[in-house]
């Protein structure tokens, strides 16, 4: 039975997420599907017919970076790169439903994704300085 | 002093935008016109002989590619140090792991059903799992004894010691094995047919090596066969040399398509189980101090197993072999090493390449000792610690001025050593079932490869000026998450005073670039940025003597010389290759002399809390405080510390290999296990800065290093905190740690 990361990966070409264990472990192939995020070498394919998606290549808005992305390149948040797409969708998710997370929010938020290149310390900073930009840039709107 | 222009500075990763977008291609990313995807059937037996190959009923055997052991047009054995393991099995099995049939296909789902159709019959022999019973040569498995190398380390006399010193303190201590669990499994892509001869893309640390293995396997020139690594997710030692192996595999499977490319990428399990481990050993460590805790003597015997072949044993058993005396200063030393063979797969290079096995134990003996004899282990080990002036165990005199004690204070006091000890010993007193404990470890990591392999290497690496006016890095030594494209261009930009955008790493393809030797013992930096700045020099020279670049000038000026001269001359290239420093004498018979051009030096020091009712160690504080010479790229170095770390921390207290009659038995993410970023606390980093002056910029070699510390000062933590020297053996698990306590009756109420 086809998976929607074999589907991702293969049909749509989209090769920026990745498959690090096809287990549901490593996170490495994480993706939002209709607005939650989710392993999509755990999920079938027929499972996400009609629905909406969310892969890395969708989280940069043409030459701009997301400040997740943004802020992974500055605080060396992303090493082998590996598991960086699917870090940074888990990024991406929890700071939309939690804008201002502790680091103890963070760490949980990441849970799911896992690093063995960077002990986790710059990947956690990375997600904390995301979200202080976001902060930062709203405020320079609202002023 | 001029300020650094890019040294020192915490410069963007080259390829970290690729990375960030997920456009950066890794090899599974790739699909090529009429590829074909591989896999292996593998032994399962331990040991036997081979008899037959089957192929049941119900598959459409014509549509499929095989290739057995009579396939191979050129050497079946992989070349590497010896030439003793087979690309596929021929006759012998040797392991339950062992490659005996290929198989390509269009099909995925096809292909795995044929897969599990291939029948071996496999006459069993009596396999060898135990490294003491290899040892003992139970049965004779691997040569005429089982051992792939011994080697004997000697200094003044240990025999002369132990009958007159006032304390003589033994004890064995045991590491597994560990998997590397980069994130991207191991896979290839080859291109081979009979007159272009043989490509592959791969995921590998070292192109060369692959390059030297398909040579031989197909029996082709240099120039028939190209190696080109893709962006790798991950190596840690475990893309050393087994690329080799997947890179034959689907080179002789496309060989025997007809030049249709062959895929092969491993799935998680059988990377994990299939694939190169660290190395498990056994240490036994004697030692003879005086009345002051002086180390007068120490008599180690140092044990490896190296599973079925020699693969890179000899020369992880070396690295481990000059580590295992520790950074101490000791007139007696006797350390026999010796790496054997047993029925499991290979065990080949994990960061650190038995440094942190036998780091491990002596580290965790200095606490033993400290206890035996009432000394406290900080003491202990400021008596006894190297300085300048001093001999190491193969009589390396240390001609740096390295200050071990300042290291060790420096590290505690990030610590809060003192206030954290007051404060756990009126914790420990109260009935609760938390211990908290505090250890450290101090050690040395040698940069770059041992004894005389740099020299034998003569590694070559060059920077070419380019008709856009940037200039290109050309090396061999592969990008895969440490930041070898970063520091490199970096080194290359500072000599040249140009912005960093000026200068790209080449991707590393053997038909570009020159041999700089392979991405490992923590000698890219040291050792390869050595020669690129060198050729940097060189480069800069020529466009200065042609009159095309004048003094001062600015990054304009300098691309436009380039575009310039190569206007004029057509190419513009630099090479600069490896010459040992002249004071560098090292003997590889006797095993003496100076093993390392130049060492790392640190101290770890970790706090514990240990549960007492379900055995869990919590590592609740972890401090690593480092001498790497001058820090080229701040975020970078605190990078490969942290992630370093987070592997030692697994190492010492969670990631057990399961053996089952020779085969790892927990091969998933789910039962072999790994950090999350809720598993362990913020790693502070710190780095003493003392420039080492045949570093480029004054770096040394830092890769390797943060795998040595972690475990010992994590279980001298846990001694710490339950008062007892018991647990010798890592991953210090809970079950392990539940069996120890168990045996001393330690949760008997009047113990508590
Ligand atoms: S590939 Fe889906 S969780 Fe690992
Ligand atoms: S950066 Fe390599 S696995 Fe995370």
């Amino acid at each position: 039975m086809a998976r929607l990361l074999d589907v991702i990966r293969e049909d749509l070409e989209l090769t920026g997420t990745k498959e690090g264990c096809g287990e549901g472990e490593c996170g490495a192939c994480s993706v939002i599907l209709n607005g939650k995020l989710v392993n999509s070498c755990l999920v079938p394919a027929v499972q996400a017919e009609g629905a909406e998606l969310r892969t890395i290549e969708g989280v940069a808005s043409d030459e701009q970076l997301h400040s997740v992305q943004e802020s992974f390149l500055h605080c060396g948040g992303a090493q082998c790169g590996i598991c960086t797409p699917g870090m940074v969708m888990a990024a991406v998710d929890l700071l939309k439903r939690c804008p201002h997370p502790d680091e103890a929010q963070i760490r949980d938020g990441l849970a799911g994704n896992l690093c063995r290149c960077t002990g986790y310390g710059k990947i956690v900073d990375s997600v904390a300085q995301a979200a202080e930009r976001a902060i930062q840039v709203a405020e320079e709107s609202r002023s | 002093m001029n300020p650094s222009l890019h040294i020192g500075h915490s410069r963007i990763r080259k390829e970290g935008r690729a990375k960030v977008t997920g456009e950066a291609q890794y090899t599974d990313d790739v699909r090529m016109e009429y590829m074909l995807y591989g896999v292996t059937v593998r032994s399962s037996v331990p040991r036997g002989i081979l008899k037959g190959i089957e192929f049941g009923e119900g598959i459409p055997w014509d549509e499929f590619v095989i290739v057995t052991a009579k396939d191979v047009p050129g050497e079946l054995n992989v070349a590497l140090i010896e030439r003793d393991q087979p690309f596929l099995a021929l006759d012998r099995i040797n392991h339950p792991e062992e490659p005996v049939v290929l198989l390509a296909h269009a099909d995925r789902y096809l292909l795995e059903k044929a897969r599990a159709a291939v029948h071996l019959d496999i006459e069993p022999l009596p396999p060898l799992f135990d490294l003491e019973e290899s040892l003992a040569c139970k049965e004779v498995i691997w040569g005429q004894d089982n051992l792939f190398k011994k080697i004997l380390i000697e200094k003044g006399d240990v025999d002369s010691v132990w009958a007159g010193a006032a304390h003589v303190v033994e004890g064995e201590y045991k590491t597994g094995s560990q998997e590397q669990l980069y994130i991207e499994p191991n896979g290839a892509i080859a291109v081979a047919n009979a007159e272009a001869g043989v490509t592959v893309w791969g995921s590998l640390q070292c192109p060369y090596y692959v390059h030297t293995a398909l040579k031989a396997l197909f029996n082709l020139p240099d120039d028939k066969v190209r190696v080109i690594q893709m962006e790798t997710g991950g190596g840690f030692g475990g893309k050393e040399d087994y690329p080799s192996l997947i890179a034959g595999h689907a080179a002789l499977l496309s060989l025997k398509a007809g030049g249709r490319p062959v895929k092969i990428v491993y799935d998680r399990e059988e990377d994990m189980v299939a694939t190169t481990k660290r190395h498990p050993s056994r240490t036994r460590i004697r030692s003879a101090f005086d009345a002051e805790g002086r180390l007068l003597a120490l008599d180690i015997d140092f044990a490896l197993d190296g599973g079925a072949y020699l693969t890179l044993s000899p020369v992880v058993l070396s690295r481990g072999a000059i580590h295992a005396g520790g950074p101490y200063r000791c007139p007696n030393t006797s350390i026999r090493a010796r790496a054997a063979a047993t029925n499991t797969p290979p065990h080949g290079a994990f960061r650190g390449f038995g440094a942190p096995q036998s780091l491990f134990a002596i580290e965790r003996h200095m606490d033993v000792a400290a206890a035996q004899m009432g000394m406290d282990p900080i003491a202990l080990r400021k008596q006894n610690l190297l300085r300048m002036g001093d001999a190491t165990a193969t009589g390396q005199i240390i001609k740096e001025n390295v200050d071990l004690p300042g290291l060790l204070d420096h590290a505690l006091e990030k610590l809060d050593y003192s206030a954290k000890k007051e404060n756990h010993r009126i914790h420990n007193a109260s009935l609760g079932p938390i211990k908290k404990g505090l250890g450290f470890a101090i050690f040395m990591h040698g940069c770059g490869f041992t004894g005389s392999g740099e020299s034998y290497l003569a590694s070559v690496a060059g920077v070419e000026g380019r008709a856009d006016g940037k200039v290109h890095v050309l090396a061999a030594s592969t990008e895969m998450g440490q930041g070898a494209n970063t520091i490199l261009s970096q080194v290359v930009a500072e000599v040249l005073k140009v912005p960093l955008e000026y200068v790209e790493v080449v991707r590393p393809d053997t038909a570009l670039v020159p041999d700089s030797g392979p991405t490992v013992a923590s000698r890219t930096t040291m050792v390869v940025g050595k020669l690129v700045q060198e050729a940097a020099i060189g480069l800069r020279q020529t466009l200065i003597q042609s009159g095309f670049l004048k003094v001062p000038y600015d990054g304009e000026g300098f691309s436009s010389a380039v575009k310039q001269y190569i206007a004029k001359n057509d190419h513009l290239k630099a090479y600069s290759q490896y010459n040992t420093p002249p004071q560098i004498v090292w003997d590889d018979q006797l095993y003496k002399g100076d093993a390392y051009t130049t060492f790392a030096w640190a101290c770890y020091a970790a706090e514990v809390a240990v549960d007492t009712r379900t055995f869990e160690v919590k590592v609740e504080d972890f401090v690593a405080f480092q001498e790497v010479g001058r820090v080229l790229n701040p975020t970078l170095a605190e990078g490969q510390i942290e992630g370093g770390v987070a592997q030692g921390i697994g190492y010492g207290l969670s990631e057990q290999v399961v053996w089952s009659k020779g085969r790892m038995a927990n091969g998933q993410m789910t039962n072999y296990i790994m950090a999350t970023s809720m598993d362990i606390p913020r790693i502070r980093v710190y780095f003493e800065e003392n420039p080492y002056p045949n570093g480029p910029g004054g770096a040394k070699g830092l890769g390797e290093l943060p795998m040595d510390g972690p475990a010992p000062a994590l279980l001298n933590a846990v001694q710490d905190a339950l008062g007892t020297s018991a647990p010798r053996e890592i991953p210090l698990t809970p079950e392990r740690l539940m069996d120890l306590l168990d045996l001393m009756d330690f949760l008997e109420p009047s113990n508590v």
